[in-house]
């Protein structure tokens, strides 16, 4: 599924990353928690949080996650959105819930497999 | 080649600078992604946890062709009981650090999962003192 897809999928907001709109994902972790995504994000993923925080971005970035969704209408100020666009990532804002915007990529083809087994 | 960073234990929005300087660093020197990876996450947890619990430090990264090690080291409380320390969720951060998403007893076992070789040196009352090796996979397989 492309980023662009991503946001109209999600009614979400690009607030940058305009260059990734084609980019293909294939997966996508919802987490709030960053030493989870650390902990089981294996392969390149969209990540769904709450948190808005420069550890968001920070993780996204040393994890290769090249594009960000902040979920429950939170809007990340422009620090975090200036850090983002250095990294050459996107991020997108959405009014869904975590479990609404997961569910919403779900059923729109994103499927899990992007982290670790957990056993 | 050596690169050093005084990291702040006041300013949470900073951490991870370091290593996010560190993965770039890698990043130039064509080190593999999976390498440049591992070092990420294991720096950035020790990082934070510099941050959280030894109210900042030192952190020193040392790379060759063949290899980084890390070492971070700060002079915060130190860890009383090392195995309970590196129980898979097992924490003894403040609630606010959960809310940054942090703190939640992973950050040790991360790093022990991500590194070649991890050593910790702790006192109670003196400090602590992380010691964390990557090896770079060499192309054409195997380590180096």
């Amino acid at each position: 599924m492309k980023v662009r897809d991503i946001v109209a999928t999600l009614d979400g907001i690009l607030m940058t990353g305009e260059e990734l709109l084609d980019v293909d994902i294939q997966a996508a972790c919802g987490a709030d928690l960053m030493s989870d995504v650390m902990a089981f994000v294996k392969e390149n993923v969209v990540l769904l949080t709450g948190l808005v925080n420069p550890q968001s971005i920070r993780t996204a970035d040393l994890m290769d996650i090249r594009v960000v969704v902040y979920v429950r209408g939170k809007v990340p100020p422009k620090d975090m959105v200036a850090e983002a666009t250095r990294n050459g990532m996107a991020v997108i804002s959405t009014k869904y819930s975590m479990f609404l915007a997961c569910g919403r990529l779900y059923e729109a083809g994103i499927r899990g497999g992007g982290t670790r087994e957990i056993r | 080649m050596k690169l050093r960073y005084q990291v702040s234990g006041d300013d949470l929005s900073l951490a991870g600078k370091a290593s996010s300087e560190v993965k770039r660093a890698l990043g130039r020197l064509g080190v593999d992604p999976g390498a440049i990876k591992r070092t990420a996450v294991s720096m950035y947890e020790a990082e934070m946890n510099m941050v959280i619990h030894g109210g900042g430090g030192v952190a020193v990264a040392e790379f060759s062709p063949e290899r980084i090690v890390i070492t971070m080291e700060d002079s915060g409380p130190g860890i009383a009981d090392l195995d309970l320390a590196m129980q898979e969720g097992y924490s003894t951060a403040p609630e606010w650090i959960r809310e940054m998403g942090f703190g939640a007893g992973m950050g040790l076992p991360n790093m022990k999962r991500n590194s070649d070789e991890l050593r910790i040196e702790s006192e109670v009352g003196k400090g602590t003192t992380v010691t964390i090796v990557i090896i770079f996979s060499v192309p054409g397989g195997g380590q180096a």
